[in-house]
């Protein structure tokens, strides 16, 4: 698989401690520990994913072992250890979306892209990615939108009504 | 380049009494403070800072608002929980979590109402004494956070927000506090744990009632979005007319959000228990698809128990005993409730005559399996252990036996464990097999007699 | 107000007291107010299952096995007042869902149900989840006969699995730490552990990775579990996931017999268990004692000791001839070191006595020292950095015995002063017990040389033994009985849970015998018992009392106030105080 170079190396910028110092004033001064979803976002929205580099930068910054910060990374899936593609498609496999045709969404985006979803499980790897980098899928639970499924997240938009027909229409438009 | 887009077009429903989607899809509408402060809003903001907070309490007692999150707990008797002698601060969270699978009403109002809920927080913090509020919003709203944020920074230029709100001396600031895609945050501890950086496990209630220990251990009252909503609402019109919309003890409006097989799914806001099963599904959603029948339905999320089409349900005692067809239930909490199910968070999902109710199971096992936090032993091993069964039902690889074995588990964990969400996983194994058990057997054989590896050889060494 | 005719409630007779009444298994008792419920079921003596919950720990409540059956009396409808029975207690309404027994408190006039359906029914369940994952590791799993899942599923458990499907696979065998070793899939995520670290230890290192069945416990990745206190969650740990490397695979623990002792590694004087086979020593686990060590004891002291079966043990009496050292026989030895020590004046001779012996043995080196007619008698002193917790800034273990025994409030004072005296050739003579002067002593081989006679008494061939004339072989900690007193003024006993190797002898024998040697006509009054010893010295000094061996308590008397505290007990008796832990 190519390696990944869509993402910039973890390396930490003024810009991202003043994005960080921002976050822990929110909450009271003796609980920092608050601000590490908040901060556990900023890595990822810059770099793609959460490694062992970024886990260590979090829990130096709030003064916590750095398991502490693991614990967190490891239990939510909205955190990814691992990169994802350019274009992170997350597809709804919940009751009213798999009613609708999530699994054929989903069995067609692979299709398109070029996608082996074979080796990902639902709790330690849960990303597949392209050959390519480019793309990459995983299901998430309930999007809350389940009178408009199939729905799915594409990075951070949000797309509803997407028929497994009309995956070819979606991918299309992050065709770069 | 988000699909959501603030004008679908949708007309209400006639059957609908929009109040707090009243707003959603309307014509003209945007997010903006400006748009909002046009149409009246933070009238009542003014009006809630002239009155005194037992006042503001009282108000929402009178109401009977009960919680839209799913539990529906009564929310002025919430607000009062808080110790009378408290030293420590107080925190108001609002609870946007929304994920209970069928759920899409918290949604709107994030994206397309969002100085509504500031409004109603502010309200709610005066009610309660807090200064501090946090709104937990799902990660998987990006626009939302975003939007909030923005709301919240004009609120905050036209003094709606920070210190001497409006020159009378309240403070308060609301921060954003997003998730990471895990359902047990909806859950208010496991929420609170959240906030505080660690973990989401849930805690043990008692001691750790929000009211009295909650983020950091300081009172704090957590609100679902709509709920907070209706309090707006409440101090405008007050408690005692806002009680005259909906039923006795259910009072108000909620919005109902219907998935699944019918003709036009959607949200739908009414008067709670002034519309029945049958006007919701057949009248106001054009009823099944096309060449089909409805079958089955679960009126208030997945993790409400799930009801047959074709059940008649004995509501009452003695003289008061009446039968209920499932067509003729009104959507509302208590009737709900003694119906054996529950109204929830207004999550109806509909399956008709295509749909193998293994499958359905099969579907909801996984989520609950998936969400699960681990922090205790029977929801941790038995939801799994629960999935693993209805992998093999849907696999054609279980035995009848299997299906008793499931029910037995399902009911090993309801009630033993240190949270709901132990119920809510039990639940739809109990009802499904309760309801549909026939036809869970036809799937199943005698001969499909299959054992795991490490079964067999436990077999082998004990017989 | 009611008039009183009628005798007092129970209510009202418990409050006067702080006390609360509590229904458990159908018979009423009082509790302090505040009991936690599994507790109140201890003081009736009604064993509540449990794995997470421990009294020195926060409680989680999360693995559900000690849910109980709890009922309280229903509340009187507004206006009304309560109804007492004949027996002054209200009617108990049973709750149909269980509740946990370890968080909650009790209330008055609760029940509680320990057995029944419901409660049968709740273990029953709790126990099948816990096997479902679990490995078939028993036969090869150190905790065997110890472990907490084996008891309570033949307790409390089906008997039989209908689990078909297959087990949730983790790391096995994980080298988390120098002393350590994990297997994540025998572990039942009770999380005391992780608790232990953090609130014990304070060191936060351990925690879960992933969640719902996947839930592992462990260190971060690429880092060690090293905390001087690591070996303690092995203790605690109530199935075999967290084991000790020092036991792994040794001996199977219905083997061990169990010999209560005292760890003499520093000045805590933590109480410990020592587990033997025969004359061998397996392992050492601490024992609960919550004036001085609570349940824990740090690994250095755990994994510090000497075993009768080490090899540099020193096994028969020597005496040096043309520089080497020969094999002799008590009573020769014993003979030539008399014979030898006479000829000395009393201002030639230096006894060094240690802060490791116990009182017992101090005392019979005073009688020496008097014997001899010394009046250079003096300890070695050991100090080192403490830890704050339960490693003492004394390394001595009995400095507060020595300073009571030897009738001296600094007796590692005149040590300075023997060693000068050594070096200048002014002490020619010296009779040294449990001491290597070379180590805590700073005396060198060339000053040792600058002795004409060295006598010592000693566990092990250490350069003072090489160095000595006549070597009597002694012996350690674990093998012998006696008394110390800790840093905190505690009078403490040791055991013997072995016995010395070879012809090694316990210490105060060899002295006295020593002391027999040294004069002309053995006097009637010596001790021919460590029970007739230990009646000698409780009436010697006024602050032992009558605590003769026999009868200091197994969890030690506090004798004399030293002002010193033990920081972890300190911090224990805090958290209590807030209610966070038990105690």
């Amino acid at each position: 698989m190519k390696t990944q170079t869509t993402f910039p190396a973890f390396a930490i910028s003024s810009e991202i401690e003043d994005a960080a110092n921002t976050r822990i004033a929110q909450y009271p001064n003796d609980q920092k520990r608050s601000a590490v979803l908040p901060l556990l976002h900023i890595v990822q929205h810059k770099f793609g994913f959460i490694n062992r580099e970024a886990t260590e930068w979090v829990a130096q910054k709030l003064e916590l072992e750095p398991m502490q910060v693991h614990e967190v990374v490891s239990f939510y899936p909205g955190f990814r250890e691992h990169a994802p593609g350019k274009y992170h498609f997350r597809v709804c496999r919940t009751l009213s979306c798999a009613m609708a045709g999530s699994a054929e969404l989903m069995d067609r985006i692979c299709e398109l892209t070029g996608i082996d979803r074979s080796n990902s499980d639902s709790h330690h790897n849960p990303i597949a990615v392209s050959p390519c980098g480019l793309w990459s899928v995983e299901f998430a639970e309930c999007l809350a939108s389940c009178g408009t499924g199939p729905v799915c997240l594409v990075n951070d938009d949000f797309h509803e009504d997407v028929a497994p027909e009309k995956a070819e229409n979606l991918i299309g438009q992050y065709n770069n | 380049m988000s699909k959501i887009s603030y004008l679908s077009g949708k007309e209400p429903d006639s059957c609908e009494h929009r109040m707090i989607f009243k707003n959603i899809d309307r014509e003209g509408w945007d997010p903006s403070i400006a748009c909002y402060l046009k149409d009246g809003g933070y009238e009542q903001l003014r009006k809630a800072l002239k009155m005194n907070p037992a006042d503001i309490t009282n108000e929402v007692k009178i109401s009977g608002l009960r919680g839209r999150g799913g539990a529906g707990f009564p929310t002025g008797v919430k607000w009062g929980f808080i110790p009378p002698n408290n030293t420590k601060p107080v925190y108001l969270i609002c609870n946007c979590d929304e994920s209970e699978p069928g759920t899409f009403k918290d949604r709107y109002i994030v994206h397309q109402d969002p100085h509504q809920l500031i409004e109603g927080m502010l309200i709610s913090a005066l009610a309660i004494g807090a200064h501090t509020a946090y709104i937990y919003m799902r990660e998987e709203f990006p626009e939302a956070a975003i939007l909030m944020e923005k709301a919240i920074e004009e609120a905050r230029e036209k003094n709606f927000l920070g210190s001497d709100i409006l020159g009378s001396g309240f403070d308060l600031e609301i921060f954003i506090h997003r998730g990471a895609a895990a359902y047990i945050c909806g859950e208010e501890t496991g929420l609170i744990e959240s906030l505080e950086g660690k973990r989401p496990y849930p805690r043990i209630k008692p001691p750790y009632f929000p009211a009295a220990l909650g983020l950091y251990m300081a009172p704090t009252i957590v609100n679902n979005v709509e709920s907070i909503c209706h309090v707006k609402h409440i101090i405008e019109m007050g408690g005692a007319e806002y009680a005259k919309l909906g039923t006795p003890r259910n009072t108000g409006t909620r919005i109902l959000c219907v998935s699944g097989d019918v003709k036009k799914p959607g949200y739908y806001e009414v008067e709670v228990g002034k519309i029945t099963m049958g006007e919701l599904l057949n009248d106001v959603c054009g009823g099944p698809l096309d060449g089909r029948s409805f079958k089955a339905c679960i009126p208030g999320g997945s993790s409400a128990k799930i009801l047959r089409c074709d059940e008649t349900f004995k509501i009452g005692n003695g003289e008061n005993q009446k039968e209920l067809g499932f067509y003729d239930i009104p959507m509302d909490f208590d009737t709900m409730a003694a119906c054996g199910s529950m109204a929830g968070s207004g999550g109806v999902i509909v399956m008709d005559d295509s749909r193998k109710m293994s499958w359905v199971l099969n579907n909801i096992n996984h989520f609950y399996a998936h969400e699960s936090c681990g922090q205790c032993t029977p929801c941790r091993e038995g939801s799994m252990w629960m999935r693993k069964i209805s992998d093999r039902i849907v696999d054609g690889k279980a035995t009848p036996e299997d299906i008793q074995t499931l029910e037995d588990v399902a009911y090993q964990i309801d009630g033993r464990t240190v949270c709901a969400f132990g119920e809510a996983a039990s639940w739809p194994v109990e009802a499904m097999i309760s309801k549909f058990r026939d036809e869970l057997e036809a799937e199943t054989s005698e001969d499909n007699e299959y054992l795991s590896p490490e079964a067999k050889r436990q077999l082998k060494n004990i017989s | 107000m009611s008039d009183s005719t009628t005798t007092q409630l129970p209510k009202d007779l418990a409050a006067e007291k702080g006390m609360i009444n509590v229904q458990i298994d159908g018979h009423w008792i009082q509790v302090p107010r505040g009991t936690r419920m599994i507790e109140a079921c201890k003081i009736a003596e009604k064993e509540v299952p449990h794995y997470c919950y421990h009294p020195k720990l926060s409680s989680p409540g999360n693995c559900r096995m000690c849910l109980v059956q709890m009922g309280m009396p229903a509340r009187p409808a507004p206006g009304e007042e309560p109804t007492y029975g004949d027996d002054g207690y209200q009617e108990i309404g049973w709750m149909p869902r269980p509740v946990i027994a370890c968080a909650n408190t009790v209330g008055e006039n609760m029940g509680i149900r320990t057995t029944g359906d419901l409660v049968e029914k709740c273990r029953e369940g709790v126990m099948e989840f816990l096997l479902i994952n679990h490995p078939l590791d028993c036969p090869i799993c150190d905790q065997a006969g110890e472990c907490q899942l084996q008891e309570f599923s033949v307790e409390h458990g089906k008997g039989e699995s209908r689990f078909k499907e297959d087990k949730v696979k983790k790391p096995k065998n994980v080298k988390i730490g120098p002393r350590i070793r994990l297997d994540d899939e025998r572990c039942i995520m009770c999380s005391r552990c992780i608790r232990f670290m953090d609130e014990v230890a304070d060191d936060p290192v351990l925690g879960f990775s992933e969640r719902g069945t996947h839930t592992t416990v462990g260190i971060y990745p690429g880092r060690e579990l090293t905390n001087n206190y690591g070996l303690n969650t092995v203790d605690i740990c109530p199935v075999g996931a967290l084991t000790s490397n020092d036991f792994r695979f040794q001996m199977r623990t219905w083997f061990l017999k169990e010999t209560d002792s005292i760890d003499t590694n520093c000045g805590t004087g933590a109480n410990i268990t020592i587990w033997t086979r025969g004359n061998k020593i397996f392992r050492i686990t601490p024992r609960q004692n919550d004036e001085v060590n609570s349940c824990w004891i740090p690994d250095s002291h755990r994994l510090s000791y000497t075993c009768p079966t080490d090899d540099d043990r020193l096994t028969a009496c020597l005496i040096k001839a043309d520089g080497v050292h020969e094999e002799s026989c008590w009573e020769n030895a014993l003979d030539a070191a008399a014979d030898a020590l006479k000829q000395y004046d009393t201002n030639e001779i230096a006894v060094i006595a240690s802060a490791r012996q116990t009182n017992e043995e101090l005392f019979m080196m005073r009688t020496l020292a008097s014997e001899l007619g010394s009046d250079e008698l003096a300890i070695v002193a050991r100090a080192q950095t403490p830890d704050e917790m339960l490693v003492s800034s004394d390394q001595n273990p009995n400095t507060t015995g020595a300073k009571l025994i030897l009738d001296d409030k600094n007796p590692a004072e005149k040590m300075d002063a023997i060693c000068e005296s050594i070096r200048s050739g002014q002490i020619k003579a010296i009779v040294v017990a449990s001491e290597d002067l070379t180590e805590a002593a700073q005396l060198t081989s060339e000053d040792l040389d600058n002795l004409e006679l060295i006598v010592s008494l000693n566990t092990s061939a250490s350069a003072t033994a090489q160095a000595s004339d006549i070597v009597f072989p002694g012996a350690s900690s674990t093998e012998k009985r006696g008394s110390m007193i800790n840093v905190a003024g505690r009078l403490q006993k040791l055991n013997a849970a072995c016995i010395p190797p070879g012809d090694a002898r316990v210490d105060w024998e060899a002295i006295r015998d020593l002391i027999n040697a040294l004069s002309d006509e053995p006097s009637n009054d010596t001790p021919q018992s460590i029970d007739q010893l230990s009646e000698i010295i409780t009436k010697s000094f006024d602050v032992l009392n009558d605590y003769t061996l026999s009868k200091i308590p197994n969890s030690g008397v506090t004798v004399i106030e030293t002002g010193v505290s033990i920081p972890l007990i300190d911090r224990e008796t805090a958290r209590k105080a807030t209610g966070e832990i038990v105690g």
